[in-house]
């Protein structure tokens, strides 16, 4: 059962979406779960065949509970034969089982194959192979266990009852509630803002909405998005998590967007890979990911992967929007609205279009002058939107 | 189409981007945005909604004719693809 949010403690399993047996790849809906937040498809973050289903439909278990129990497996090697003497050979040398060209009878791997690959990848000292374990099955086909063996956690103790029919919002408001007071009392929040002239930006967007058809209009937002997602790639200690006392940057930018739920309530699915998105991309995906927020059919992983998230309220009137980090992440930026305001240039007063950005991040973690310089790369991204 | 299909055809587009509102309860000569609290993204959504019913697709430049439900419709009317002429069967 996946955390999807800081204070969750458990989740109902509404229903299984495979059986025991099916081939399940990495990204596949493999079960629905409920939460005071709503109901969300997992996604599988494992590639495998279903040997368990642990939970029945309709249980109510604690966070972290194992689900499902999957057997590790490569597409291609599932049913290759390996005879019993190339297996002990393989093991002797210590040669991956899955990385031998077979040449035998229906590309099974005889010993010769055994060898030749050895001889073939001659690993330098400071590798050492890693022996595959096969153990004997019926068929006598490879059956790849990974280095680390799988953890079998105990089966969860007897499921939580569920809870009394209540009231759905306020279930979220508390959710909500405790998640920000512990990312309060557990994160030293320090804060910079800096003003942002996006003229430039404003200009650009009305201009390429002219020839763009209403499904591919770009928003403001979209162009803020792609920025921040650019420019925090320099700067990793904004973009991560924080675990157990120890930072964990992140390699790719999985943006979080807080997404205002309408009858009230927060949430902040991520857009993966947002680093890799321009504004198109990224306004493509957004929509997609407001319409599934809004149609309860978020997927767990845009819940528990984000990197850093953005709080936006580019509309309205409202200047500066300071956030409260999402634990365990280590940063969020927030944008107020966008206004036309007084711009001082060279003792010359003028109007610009600007957007007042503020970056709330973990002290633990990062100091206000590095916060500083990763606006000042946002400013710069936004000056020149035609580039992102 | 004619203006009450246009109408039942936006208001199940309205319906689509903004559930919980009572789409018969809103007032059409007053701003729409405001009345039924839709943001940037969600009137987005509306938009494109009410393109793939109409094939009607409004420009940036056009929102402030659009601001309230009696202006869309107005709007909209004006600017429907005429349907094929078709000829007249043979009995």
């Amino acid at each position: 059962m996946p955390s999807l949010g800081a204070d969750m403690q458990s989740g109902t399993l509404v229903r299984w979406h495979v059986h025991v047996g099916d081939m399940v790849h990495r990204g596949d809906i493999v079960a629905e779960v409920e939460t005071e937040k709503g109901v969300f498809d997992v996604d599988s973050p494992e590639e495998g065949v279903v040997e368990e289903l642990l939970v029945a439909e309709g249980t109510r278990v604690p966070v972290q509970s194992p689900l499902a129990r999957f057997r590790s497996s490569l597409p291609e090697a599932t049913t290759r034969r390996v005879s019993p003497l190339a297996r002990r050979v393989a093991a002797d040398l210590g040669v991956d089982l899955a990385t031998v060209r077979g040449t035998g009878e229906g590309g099974s791997i005889t010993r010769a194959d055994v060898e030749r690959a050895a001889h073939e990848s001659a690993p330098s000292p400071a590798q050492a192979p890693t022996p595959v374990q096969a153990p004997p099955s019926a068929e006598g086909a490879v059956v790849e266990t990974p280095s680390s063996p799988p953890t079998l956690l105990p089966l969860p103790s007897p499921p939580l009852t569920s809870p009394p029919a209540h009231d759905a919002a306020a279930a979220m408001r508390a959710a909500i509630g405790a998640a920000m007071s512990r990312s309060k009392r557990d994160i030293p929040h320090y804060y910079v803002s800096q003003e942002m002239d996006v003229s430039r930006m404003m200009a650009w967007l009305q201009e390429t909405n002219i020839s763009r058809p209403v499904a591919e209009r770009l928003l403001p937002v979209a162009v803020l998005l792609s920025a921040v997602a650019r420019a925090v790639g320099t700067f990793p200690e904004f973009n991560g998590h924080y675990l157990d006392g120890t930072f964990h940057p992140a390699s790719a930018v999985h943006l979080g967007v807080a997404i205002g739920l309408r009858g009230g309530g927060l949430i902040a699915p991520a857009l993966h890979d947002a680093q890799r998105l321009g504004p198109a991309a990224l306004m493509t995906a957004l929509l997609d990911l407001v319409a599934r927020t809004r149609g309860g059919r978020l997927k767990t992983s845009e819940l528990t992967d984000g990197t850093l998230t953005v709080t936006a309220l580019a509309e309205g009137r409202v200047e500066q929007l300071i956030g409260v980090i999402y634990p365990p992440q280590v940063a969020i930026i927030g944008f107020g609205a966008i206004a036309e305001r007084p711009w001082a240039v060279d003792g010359l007063l003028g109007v610009r279009r600007t957007v007042i950005a503020t970056l709330s991040a973990d002290h633990r973690v990062s100091d206000g002058h590095r916060a500083a310089l990763l606006l000042d790369d946002v400013q710069r991204l936004l000056l020149a939107p035609e580039a992102l | 189409m004619t203006e009450v299909e246009l109408r039942e055809a936006v208001l199940t587009a309205l319906h689509r981007v903004v559930p919980d509102v009572g789409v018969g309860t809103v007032r059409t000569d007053t701003d729409l945005r405001a009345q039924v609290d839709m943001d940037s993204i969600d009137f987005l959504r509306f938009l494109v909604a009410v393109h793939e019913v109409t094939g009607v697709d409004v420009p940036e430049t056009d929102y402030r004719q659009v601001r309230t439900l009696d202006g869309l419709l107005a709007y909209l009317l004006r600017r429907i693809p005429e349907p094929a002429v078709v000829p007249p069967r043979s009995v």
